[in-house]
């Protein structure tokens, strides 16, 4: 084995692995004690892994060719064990207060981070699945994390079952893949004639992403599982994962089948599609705000993948600066969904934010700005990813998508003003109780970083991701 | 001029206001003050910053040669994109580009001056959280301003756009009983016509490599030319902007979110969102359109005047059948901009020279009509007209301002509402008799229903005894409408004044396309 190899590749993942593995110990010896530690220890290994990311981002190969890692999954990975971290700290106080503080959701959190890790820096199907894997149980365990509410084992058991069996069709799909191929290798299968066989596996390897993605017309799981999994756990769904996992359905599709574009890109042109106009439509209705923003999630990643149809080199940028802008902006959303809390418990209509501008203005502008980042209005920084992601299917000629994006974007309009309506227009209610230090800094933090931060360094952003694409 | 950043300070001073507002509510907040206390001062700071943002554009104004061709004032920084050079410097890509010609800094100085009239016009009316209300305009000033400066068309988009959030916030908190409708179909209008103009924006960008305005307004037309007058991409092009364009003007039959936005507004609201909102839309016909896409504007020729025409007499009769004042007046405003459109489709000069000088004309009446409304509105909160009648006898200062405004908007000569009409009409003339004969029709019928509501309102006996204890106009009302009154009149008897600064901005209009006129 070469070490220095593996260093230079892997190093947050096995400093994550490691770290991880020390945690558990720590928990089965100290148990209770370790439990309000745990969640401020494993932010802090996650901000670590996040500086390390930094620190390595040129990466390497490692492992015979199993990992790769380069600029663009260095930053993606930054970017996801940031969001992780952050999202780990935001839950705090919500965990005391419904007296779920265990040191088991900081573990979780962590092994999910390092599944993601491990998929980001896949080279060959067999770490994607194992990566995948790795995210997904954690995931599941983390969505029944409130084990006493029936609605967050509800929302655990659908979520597995689903997930499950889009593990198994990812599965599936590498094994036509390999048996086609005579690989499992990226660059091998980039290499393999491309025949009716690997379709086959290629359309099954996209259909479990996209499930992973929440892409319709996979997504039904979204709404159910945001709304019943505990609020910060979806905080932390809403971000670091989905991030993830976007970039990984970038990666196999460029690095393994990028000369086979033509094959997949109608196929990612009606799953955009669909996703958008379900997003925007399905969203209209809803009036429980986790709800309305999973809706928002599934046409958001639409929008995303429109950059992922125009192909890696017009594409790569666009998806990653997209992807981080939307990532850090959730992030501040569920903060302020975090806040939420009255005398009795979390409330979770949108009604619940009427006359919000006049009890807690600060929270209420917060809001607004990053609902209508969210919605892509400039000069908020939301308004910048659509930007880029047009203009990726713009320079693609992919004309019908992207009009199809814009008659989206109009209507989910419809549900985003309604938020900012209510909280401006509505009566005033009482105000929510007093929120803990951590949420507070993110959503302002969030909030100044989708204005006025990103407007300006969006042309830094862009060179960034651009330069750190590389040709696989 | 050197390196000072004129034309930034004087866009983000309003912005910086407002941000200065906010801050003092919070330090205030915690001294409880009353809520008249807190309204007074915010009033005074949003007087004061935007005085001072006027005080800044006249400076502009003393800067601005209007002997020069070409942009002035300019200010250049490199955003994003774009390649380096050999000397290390960003070319092309997205920049920060400011710059103002004649046009523009005309339509400049029509927002600071209607921006500080509109802080004292709302001083009495508006009650409730007006730190927030003041604050929403001055960043609305800053949007506003940004449009009409932008050099570079993504950046001016992005001011194009943001500017549908503090106007939809207007209207949605401080409007009438409907506000919420109308402030959705004022978003989701205006969003799907500038939705289309990014992606021409996109496709634009990447063909050329540049957005910077003045470069694209000679390199576009030759990268999409146009064989044979044949139906192309730079029709296509011309659509997408024609789509946000025209939402924002508004044309016929994309107006109808104006008249639900307008009365629902407030009245300093209306003022804005007559006096300068919809000037963006000929503003962009006049800097887009024309220079960068000039078959197509001569292609889709006829349909504009078609819409122009049907914009001017439909307007006005449906101006005629409204029973409330600032609906009628708002028809009226669509009958109006529908001079506009005709004089700039009109390809001359006398045409489009015309069409600039109706945009700060009616900036200012329309402006001025809605502050009559709202000083009614305000005593007796009602816009029916069959409420009002014989108000001459007790507000006597109030009938001679209103009739003279009236007067305005019927384009009487002496005031600035005639030389627009009039150079429009000469210049459609020549383009089209029939759409000059339709838009005399128009003439005439404005004529009619301006006069109808004057009568109703002001002549006639008074018959509803609530009107009985009605004042006069105040001290204040008087501040807002004297340079209102003096701009109507100025602009009337000398307005070459507007034609020395606008001359050689529209040289380039039409240099653009007179030459595929036959």
């Amino acid at each position: 084995m070469n070490w220095d190899e593996i260093f230079a590749a892997a190093t947050p993942e096995l400093y994550l692995a490691f770290a991880g593995l020390v945690a558990v110990v720590l928990g089965a010896v100290l148990r209770e004690r370790f439990a309000t530690v745990s969640i401020k220890a494993g932010a802090l290994i996650l901000l670590g892994a996040s500086a390390l990311s930094l620190f390595n981002i040129e990466g390497g190969v490692a492992f015979n060719g199993l990992w790769e890692t380069d600029r663009f999954t260095n930053l993606a990975k930054a970017v996801c064990y940031f969001c992780a971290g952050v999202a780990l700290l935001i839950a705090e106080p919500y965990l005391v207060k419904e007296r779920l503080i265990r040191y088991e959701y900081a573990l979780l959190v962590i092994f999910a981070s390092l599944g993601m890790g491990i998929t980001l820096s896949a080279n060959d199907l067999m770490t994607l699945y194992l990566g995948i894997e790795t995210l997904s149980l954690s995931s599941y365990v983390l969505a029944a994390f409130n084990r006493d509410s029936q609605r967050s084992s509800e929302a655990g058991l659908k979520y597995f079952v689903l997930g499950a069996l889009a593990s198994g069709l990812i599965l599936y799909g590498a094994s036509l893949v390999y048996g086609f191929s005579g690989s499992t290798n990226y660059d091998a299968i980039a290499q393999a004639e491309f025949g009716i066989g690997l379709v086959f596996g290629l359309v099954l390897l996209i259909t479990g992403l996209a499930f992973k993605v929440s892409a319709a017309p996979l997504h039904v799981w979204t709404p159910d599982v945001y709304e019943g999994a505990p609020t910060p756990v979806v905080a932390f769904f809403a971000s670091a994962p989905k991030l993830a996992s976007m970039v990984v359905f970038a990666t196999i599709l460029f690095e393994a089948f990028g000369n086979a574009i033509d094959q997949w890109q109608d196929v990612i042109l009606i799953i955009a599609g669909a996703s958008m106009l379900i997003g925007a439509f399905g969203a209209l209705r809803q009036t429980n705000l986790k709800r309305l923003f999973a809706y928002s999630s599934i046409g958001n990643m639409g929008y995303a993948l429109i950059a992922l149809a125009a192909g890696e080199e017009i594409g790569g940028p666009a998806l990653l600066v997209y992807m981080v802008i939307y990532a850090l902006s959730q992030l501040g959303i569920f903060g302020v969904l975090l806040s939420m809390r009255r005398r009795g418990g979390m409330v979770e209509d949108i009604s619940e934010l009427s006359g919000l501008s006049s009890t807690m203005p600060w929270l209420a502008v917060c809001m607004t700005a990053l609902v209508f980042s969210v919605a892509g209005i400039p000069p908020l920084g939301g308004f910048f990813g659509k930007l880029v992601v047009f203009q990726a299917g713009v320079e693609a000629g992919l004309w019908p998508i992207v009009i199809i994006g814009v008659i989206a974007s109009v209507v989910s309009l419809g549900y985003y003003l309604r938020i900012i309506m209510i909280m401006w227009g509505g009566d005033k209610l009482a105000p929510f109780e007093n929120m803990s230090g951590t949420v507070g800094i993110t959503v302002s933090a969030a909030t100044i970083l989708a204005f006025p931060v990103f407007t300006v360094v969006i042309g830094w952003m862009m060179s960034l991701a651009g330069g750190s694409f590389s040709l696989g | 001029m050197g390196d000072f950043a004129l034309l930034s300070f004087m866009i983000f001073a309003p912005a910086l206001g407002a941000l200065l507002l906010l801050w003092v509510r919070k330090v205030t907040a915690s001294n409880a003050t009353s809520v008249e206390e807190e309204s007074r001062v915010a009033f005074l700071v949003g007087l004061f910053v935007s005085s001072a943002t006027f005080v800044l554009s006249i400076i502009a104004l003393a800067y601005f040669q209007p002997g020069v061709e070409g942009f002035q004032l300019v200010e250049d920084h490199s955003w994003f994109g774009g390649t380096l050079n050999e000397a290390g410097e960003v070319v092309g890509g997205i920049r920060y580009k400011m710059g103002v010609d004649g046009m523009s800094i005309l339509l400049v100085l029509l927002t600071t001056f209607l921006t500080p009239l509109c802080f004292l016009a709302s001083w009495g009316s508006v009650k409730h959280r007006v730190t927030e209300y003041v604050a929403a305009f001055l960043f609305l000033e800053t949007l506003m301003l940004g449009v009409f400066c932008s050099l570079d068309l993504m950046l001016f988009y992005v001011f194009f756009e943001a500017g549908l959030i503090p106007m939809f916030i207007i209207i949605g908190i401080w409007g009438g009983a409907e506000r919420v409708y109308a402030s959705f179909k004022f978003f989701l209008y205006t969003l799907l016509g500038s939705l289309f103009m990014l992606l021409a924006v996109i496709a634009m960008y990447l063909q050329a490599g540049t957005s910077d305005i003045v470069e694209l307004q000679t390199v576009i037309p030759q990268i999409f030319s146009v064989e044979d007058g044949k139906f192309g991409v730079q029709h296509l092009l011309w659509l997408a902007f024609f789509a946000s364009f025209a939402v924002k003007l508004p044309m016929w039959p994309v107006h109808t979110w104006l008249p639900d936005a307008h009365v629902q507004a407030p009245t300093a609201g209306s003022v804005i969102l007559a006096g300068v909102l919809l000037k963006m839309g000929g503003y962009g016909f006049l800097r887009f359109s024309l220079p960068m896409f000039p078959e197509a504007s001569v292609y889709f020729q006829p349909m504009v005047f078609a819409m122009s025409v049907i914009a001017i007499v439909y307007a006005s009769l449906v101006a005629f059948r409204q029973t409330d004042m600032k609906k009628l007046i708002a028809y009226s405003s669509v009958a109006h901009m529908g001079f506009v459109t005709l004089g700039i489709f009109s390809f001359t000069e006398i045409g489009i020279q015309g069409a600039i000088f109706q945009m700060i004309s009616h900036g200012v009446i329309s402006g001025a009509l809605f502050l009559i409304v709202g000083v009614i509105y305000d005593r007796m909160h009602t816009r029916e007209i069959k409420f009002y009648g014989g108000l001459v006898t007790k507000m006597p200062v109030y009938a001679a301002i209103f009739m003279l405004f009236t007067m305005a908007n019927v384009g009487l000569p002496g005031t600035s509402g005639f030389v627009g009409e009039i150079l429009t009409m000469a210049g459609s003339f020549q383009a089209s008799t029939w759409a000059a004969t339709g838009a005399a029709l128009g003439v005439i019928f404005s004529a009619v229903y301006m006069l109808t509501l004057y009568r109703q309102t002001v002549f006639g006996v008074m018959t509803n005894e609530k009107l009985e204890g009605i004042k006069d106009i105040n001290r204040t009302e008087a501040i807002v409408f004297a340079p209102l009154i003096i701009a109507t009149i100025v602009l009337g008897v000398f307005p070459a004044i507007i034609f020395d600064i606008t001359e050689l901005s529209v040289a380039p209009i039409m240099a653009a396309v007179s030459g595929l006129i036959g």
